[in-house]
């Protein structure tokens, strides 16, 4: 989710300074998991990428760390409440990619951030635990709403404003979240996408600063308040560059696509359900040294193109299939390009979390086939001459080292 | 270009054995290995184990001669173990030819064993090379069954008329098994039976693929011209040709599923080799890799056996049936005798020796003297294609 957030800001054309992934489930512990998203988005090797990881708090912590460096902020999040739990009925899951910047293409100035750090046992867990906990309601929002109204009170000072024109206010508490709500009046109030979208944990803050610039006008202030391991008000100010459509990409832009899910393969991906697996032997998990050697192929979907024949090569190739010369290929980058189904099949003896697999050869625009597995479809619904776009996924995870690699997808309307 | 001069009646078969193949529980490879070279000597009572000069091994199962030799303690004859993925057998059937042929020996012995079983999975199991995990994980089937919705968008062919035609090849294939003792499966399971079995990929269900078996099978080459000295009616050798592809097919966009270049191209040096213009009409009966029923039709119409758009038509007239005008698969083919990956190569050659001695029983097939084997390795796109074709005369 973190790298297809990041792609639609095409990061590899206009490589950010920094990279920061903030999330409440990291893929590694130990590891750099924006490392992985840094290989996948094909940014330079200069680039400082780091995850600022744990907490709901860590997706503010990020946006902080990539507005003092120019960078990317990342705040990608899967929430993990047990079946039948309140955190299953009201998570939802999301990503959101946040560009900081300079200069004359910035579309909202970051005004000011006031903060209050306070300590108290609110909501809690224990790392290698799948949920978390939580204190009593009543004690949290009775925490939560005086720090809270002191952070707006300052930040609206110090601007010298009576009332922002657009506000947004989080909590993973929901209760804390409705009072905070009554403060503001409803014109200025952005939708509270925990109804539609559930709370999303880092994510969350945002959603709601993407929710807003969608509608901001020109040089209209935005309050941005989130309670969660103490209290912040941020508020930021448009420019005139907020209609730039090319700046805000995001579900609200006309992606309706919905793929139903249901019940029991939510649980399945979640590895809260395990399910009779087929009688074939376990995948092996890629080994470190090949996937270095091919790091951009199996990280940047990049293959090869032949420089004296132009034939393009996936994965790419020393020696080319058409004109034989050899060593004298550029790199080909496919992951943003469009592929076309040339035949299909579905699997129904192979390995995945969500069988059966649909498997498909595909032929890219300008080039290139590939075998490649097709996710968030409908396999009765695939035909061949369908067109497909490739997204980063996760195959399979085996003894202990996840497989990230691409695959395809029916294209979307956008 | 030459691309594998021709060794055309150099060199001759003189005796083969086969186990059973099947799901047997009770043997090893080693008991397999024992019982091939066992009934493969038997039948040339002039020869005694120590008369062999050397071995090609054909499995993916060991990595070395060693198994063999410890098996049939062979002493230090040289043993080799080779291996091309499906078409091992005949890989280690070619290299005895040639070792005969060079006169780096008398007297090879080639020998193709799997032992598949052991495993406990379904389907083939292929153990994978350390690897960056950008590989397919796709099963043989499905990798087979991507041919279906490209040769019937190609050729115009509805859904319910392809199911028809894979139906009827393996039913053709299982009707000609119940015919051999040494298959696999030995039922004849009906048209609907076959075409309602479990889906395993594509539009294919169980029965459309070839049964996981284990078993052995060897054969003895010696020099042509004294074949004879050795048994009555030797299998003289008029073709060996492989065909290896570089993968275009799985990269490029100009492949379409409904051919394999590797089948036409070693196809086409065969026929050169043996001199053959009309494969149709020249080639009595063939043996071919049906590991999958689309990979049968699509063989037909790359050996040349049917035009290119029609082979789903000729199988579905029944022009390869055991009465037919070309029969194809007469033991049962992998559909039905099973397909122990090493041994499968010298399975085929098996038949075309127990049909050309006419000593296949049952099925024999009248006045036949000519015969193909195809053995294919690999997947659509990219694959390793062997052909032989075979004579029961001299040149």
């Amino acid at each position: 989710m973190a790298v297809e957030a990041a792609r639609r800001l095409s990061p590899s054309t206009n490589p950010p300074e920094t990279l920061w992934l903030a999330t409440t489930m990291p893929a590694y512990a130990d590891r750099t998991n924006a490392v992985g998203m840094h290989a996948a988005l094909r940014l330079p090797d200069h680039v400082f990428s780091a995850d600022v990881v744990g907490a709901i708090r860590s997706g503010l912590g990020a946006m902080r760390a990539a507005l003092s460096t120019a960078g990317l902020a990342v705040l990608s999040d899967v929430r993990t409440g047990l079946p039948g739990s309140a955190d299953e009925a009201r998570g939802g899951d999301a990503a959101v990619a946040i560009q900081f910047g300079r200069g004359r293409d910035v579309i909202a100035e970051w005004l000011y951030h006031e903060s209050l750090t306070v300590d108290f046992l609110d909501r809690w867990r224990v790392p290698g635990a799948r949920n978390s906990k939580t204190w009593e309601e009543r004690f949290t929002v009775q925490e939560y709403l005086p720090i809270t109204k002191e952070v707006v009170s300052r930040v609206l000072q110090r601007a010298s404003l009576d009332k922002p024109d657009h506000v947004a206010v989080l909590s993973p508490d929901p209760r804390t979240t409705r009072e905070m709500r009554n403060w503001f009046d409803h014109e200025c109030l952005s939708e509270d996408l925990t109804d539609k979208i559930g709370f999303t944990g880092t994510a969350h803050l945002g959603l709601a600063l993407g929710q807003i610039l969608q509608i901001a006008k020109p040089g209209q202030t935005i309050l941005l308040v989130q309670a969660s391991d103490g209290a912040d008000a941020i508020l930021l100010r448009t420019t005139d560059q907020i209609g730039n459509p090319e700046a805000t990409k995001g579900p609200w832009a006309g992606r309706n696509q919905i793929n139903e899910l249901d019940y029991i393969s939510f649980l399945t991906w979640r590895g809260l359900l395990q399910r009779e697996p087929p009688r074939r032997p376990e995948p092996v998990g890629p080994a470190a040294p090949p996937a270095v050697r091919n790091r951009e192929w199996k990280m940047g979907l990049v293959g090869s193109q032949c420089q004296a024949c132009g034939r393009t090569h996936a994965p790419p190739q020393r020696v080319c299939t058409e004109c034989h010369i050899v060593d004298n290929m550029l790199p080909h980058p496919l992951a943003d390009k469009i592929a076309t189904v040339a035949t299909y099949t579905v699997d129904h003896l192979a390995h995945s979390l969500s069988p059966p697999v649909i498997a498909a050869m595909i032929d890219f625009e300008g080039g290139g086939r590939i075998e490649t597995e097709i996710t968030d479809a409908d396999p009765e619904a695939i035909s061949v001459g369908d067109n497909v776009e490739m997204t980063f996924r996760r195959r399979f995870t085996a003894d202990g080292v996840h497989n990230y690699f691409w695959k395809a997808r029916p294209v979307r309307e956008s | 270009m030459i691309v594998s001069k021709s060794i055309k009646d150099s060199v001759a078969v003189i005796g083969m054995g086969c186990t059973q193949f099947g799901e047997l529980w009770d043997k090893s490879a080693t008991d397999l290995m024992i019982e091939a070279v066992q009934e493969t000597l038997g039948v040339v009572p002039a020869l005694e184990l120590n008369d062999l000069d050397a071995y090609w091994l054909g499995t993916m199962g060991s990595n070395s001669g060693l198994p063999l030799a410890k098996a049939l303690k062979t002493g230090y004859k040289p043993i080799t173990r080779v291996e091309n993925m499906c078409a091992t057998g005949s890989e280690a059937f070619r290299a005895s030819c040639y070792a005969v042929a060079a006169g780096a020996c008398d007297v090879a012995m080639a020998i193709g064993v799997e032992k598949l079983k052991d495993s406990g999975t379904s389907g083939l199991v292929i153990p994978d090379p350390i690897r960056d995990g950008t590989f397919s994980e796709m099963t043989a089937p499905a990798l087979y069954s991507m041919i279906v919705p490209a040769y019937c968008k190609k050729y115009g062919v509805t859904e319910q008329e392809m199911k028809e035609v894979l139906t009827r090849i393996a039913w053709k294939n299982h009707q000609n098994g119940s015919k051999n003792p040494r298959a696999q499966f030995k039922n004849c399971p009906d048209k609907d039976m076959i075409a309602g079995s479990p889906t395993v990929a594509g539009q294919l269900g169980v029965l459309d693929c070839s049964g996981v078996a284990d078993g052995a099978a060897a054969a003895i080459v010696v020099s042509a011209d004294r074949a004879s000295d050795y048994c009555e009616h030797p299998l003289y050798v008029k073709a060996l040709s492989i065909a290896t592809g570089s993968g275009q097919g799985t990269m490029s966009p100009e492949y379409d599923f409904t051919t394999f270049p590797e089948v036409v191209e070693s196809a086409r040096r065969a026929y050169s080799q043996a001199g053959i213009s009309q494969p149709g009409d020249e080639i009595d009966f063939a043996e071919v890799h049906d590991c999958f029923t689309p990979t049968e039709l699509v063989l037909m119409e790359d050996l040349g056996f049917s035009e290119r758009g029609s082979g789903w038509r000729d199988a579905l007239a029944g022009r390869f049936d055991l009465d037919g005008d070309l029969p194809v698969n007469p033991d049962g083919g992998l559909k039905s005798f099973g397909h122990p990956i090493g041994a499968s190569g010298l399975r085929m050659l098996f038949e075309v020796w127990l049909q050309l001695s006419n000593s296949a029983g049952e099925r024999q097939i009248s006045g036949v003297s000519t015969a193909l084997t195809n053995n294919l390795g690999g997947q659509p796109g990219e694959c390793v294609s062997f052909v032989g074709i075979f004579g029961s005369e001299p040149g």
